[in-house]
């Protein structure tokens, strides 16, 4: 097989003045894979390699008008491509009864109309793409680069959480602006963005006291997670910063920025750009947020 | 000048609701949509609708409401609801047109949490990701995403509905005994005694119940491994047990994804009968095969179409405004149904 290709991100546009530039290619990119073949490659690649073990997912009922096909109980990149390459390989075939297909971690929930496609029938059809699962190139992945506003008053738990890790608000800004996230799964709240890839060095237990509501808009971190926030939700999670970008518009015409597996990375931005990005029309600034559309340099 | 529903002094949870939004789930949106289908298709063939059309969906009782212009024909299901217009009695399961300035009261059931209300040629209500079901939680839907409000006016899409023959149903009872589910998807995440528990003791509605979720009260249900799973797909009927060992029932407005280990599914046959279960209410399980559990969807659906085709079903006396053509949902022609033996004799008309 080829070897891992180098993840490392693009400089980013920088960070603010004053605070040290993010290290390049530090332990978030490897953490999020455990194995050189997990190949996390720039576009179209193959998942599975003679090097994991090859997933054996378990097909069970969830009732009567969906079933899950189970991964395995872990957060790791390999099952959350394996879910996502199944998910299009059942998309492509377009089989009748499949109603719609919920990607998380490390499952894929697939909703049908029993009247038209039976529990037995479909896992077959579905054990038949997994074996040929091995290989299958997931789609092109869609890149965001996402501006975040982590000084006062947008990174409301910046400095609790510099304390609870031990680490200068800078190093977590650096921290959590260098790696490329994936998105593993959309979730818990409209276009609520589960992002796998966080710095270890980053990884926290929920706060104690949850707080009742934080905007949309709110970057998280939580666990080994980070996280987007699309609606006002209460969360335990840590608040680092604010994102001007709406990942949740039901009146654009694309409501959902991020889909699961896109990438994702952060740049950091003062709060005078924070307002003016905050400012654009939902659609502008979502063009200009996507990094294959050459909008490298806000 | 179109006609108007205006909502005097609504009760807390009046939506509006229709099958729910689908295909939006892997965004994190959830389905919503009527905590009980069949009753608000009946609601809604019985005024002409589509059995899909959207109504409102009230818990327990739904408050005084007022006919602010024109003139609509309505119709309340999911249980003997007390409805009056202007103060007098009027059935329920049944179609009264109400005139401008008429108030409509609908008081509590003894036999129902949640009911419907169903106007002919339904509202006048954007459409969000495909569906006017409200969720709520998410401002997503209905009547600016929320639930109804003193002074709410609800426009109609009619512009005259009623004229000739009310029709009435006496629906039949709700079947009853233990609720069926399929165990899973995390069975391996319990004991087995944890199982024989489920299907062997009587659980009882919580009060902190919602479309969200149902709350049971009861034995509780011991974990293997912890009660925390990596969170993926759930759906309305997942049986969650969280850490305390109580398991809950998700309903219609649930999230798409969950991190609490899922012991069964209650059958799409029987979630409505649980979802009009009263708080303190008991109730059992038992476990039944994915076939068996799809069998029985079928049974259900069947019963209620013929339900639906049991409604007389006379040509428009309404003129839609906004129509949505729904081709599948229409019921067939009442002459084919004259003669279907369970049926409840039409009496107006």
């Amino acid at each position: 097989m080829s070897p891992a290709p180098d993840l490392r991100p693009e400089p980013l546009a920088g960070p603010p003045a004053g605070r040290a530039p993010p290290a390049w290619g530090a332990s978030a990119a490897t953490a999020e894979r455990p194995s050189p073949a997990a190949g996390d490659g720039p576009r179209s690649r193959p998942i599975g390699n003679p090097a994991p073990p090859r997933f054996r997912p378990l097909i069970l009922p969830v009732g009567d008008t969906a079933l899950t096909v189970d991964f395995g109980d872990a957060i790791d990149p390999l099952r959350n491509r394996a879910v996502l390459a199944l998910e299009q390989s059942l998309a492509a075939a377009e089989l009748p009864g499949i109603l719609e297909t919920v990607p998380s971690y490390r499952a894929l929930m697939i909703v049908y109309d029993p009247a038209e496609i039976g529990f037995g029938p479909l896992a077959e059809q579905v054990r038949a793409r997994l074996d040929r699962l091995e290989g299958r190139a997931l789609a092109p992945r869609r890149r965001w680069v996402v501006p975040v506003a982590y000084d006062p008053p947008f990174g409301l738990d910046l400095d609790e959480l510099s304390q609870a890790l031990g680490l200068p608000a800078e190093a977590i800004l650096s921290r959590h602006a260098t790696p490329a996230y994936s998105v593993y799964m959309v979730g818990f709240a409209p276009g609520f963005t589960y992002l796998g890839g966080l710095d270890p060095a980053l990884a926290v237990p929920r706060r104690a006291s949850p707080r009742p509501i934080v905007p949309a808009g709110s970057v998280m971190i939580g666990g080994q997670q980070a996280a987007i926030v699309s609606v006002p939700i209460p969360t335990g999670w840590y608040v680092i910063g604010r994102t001007p970008m709406r990942a949740f518009d039901p009146d654009r015409a694309d409501p959902f920025m991020f889909r699961p597996g896109d990438r994702v990375r952060f740049r950091p931005v003062r709060p005078a750009e924070f307002a003016r990005l905050a400012a654009l029309p939902a659609d502008e600034l979502r063009i200009l947020a996507r990094e294959d559309a050459a909008c490298q340099d806000f | 000048m179109p006609g108007f529903l205006r909502a005097i002094a609504p009760t807390p949870f009046v939506t509006v609701q229709d099958r729910g939004r689908q295909g939006w789930r892997r965004f994190g949106v959830s389905a919503s949509g009527a905590m009980d289908p069949d009753q608000l298709a009946l609601a809604n063939v019985l005024v002409g609708n589509p059995p899909g059309e959207a109504g409102l969906e009230f818990a327990f009782a739904a408050g005084v409401w007022e006919v602010g212009a024109g003139q609509c024909r309505i119709a309340v299901s999911g249980g003997a609801f007390a409805v009056a217009v202007d103060g007098v009695p009027v059935p329920a399961f049944a179609t009264v047109t109400l005139r401008r300035g008429q108030s409509l009261t609908i008081g509590a059931a003894p036999d129902a949490v949640w009911g419907y209300l169903a106007v002919a040629g339904g509202f006048v209500l954007p459409d969000q990701l495909g569906s006017l079901s409200t969720h709520a939680r998410s401002g997503i839907g209905g009547f600016a995403g929320r639930s109804l409000r003193a002074g709410d006016e609800l426009e109609l899409a009619a512009e005259r509905a009623g004229g000739r023959g009310e029709r009435r149903i006496v629906p039949p009872p709700p079947p009853a005994g233990p609720i069926a589910v399929v165990l899973g998807p995390q069975l391996d995440r319990f004991t087995e005694a944890a199982v024989e528990t489920l299907l062997g003791t009587e659980y009882r509605i919580d009060r902190h119940s919602d479309r969200m979720a149902y709350r049971l009260a009861g034995a509780t249900l011991a974990h293997r491994g912890g009660h925390d799973i990596v969170s993926d797909g759930t759906m309305p009927g997942s049986i969650q047990v969280p850490g305390n060992g109580m398991p809950l029932v998700l309903m219609r407005d649930c999230q798409t994804t969950g991190g609490y280990p899922k012991i069964a599914t209650a059958v799409t046959a029987d979630l409505p009968r649980l979802a009009q279960l009263r708080p303190e209410a008991a109730l059992r399980f038992r476990a039944v095969t994915v076939e068996e559990a799809q069998r029985l969807r079928a049974h259900r659906m069947a019963a209620l179409q013929r339900l639906l085709r049991s409604i007389p079903h006379r040509s428009a006396t309404c003129v839609p405004v906004a129509f949505r053509p729904e081709p599948a949902d229409r019921p067939e022609s009442a002459e084919r149904a004259a003669d279907r033996p369970g049926l409840a004799a039409p009496s107006g008309g």
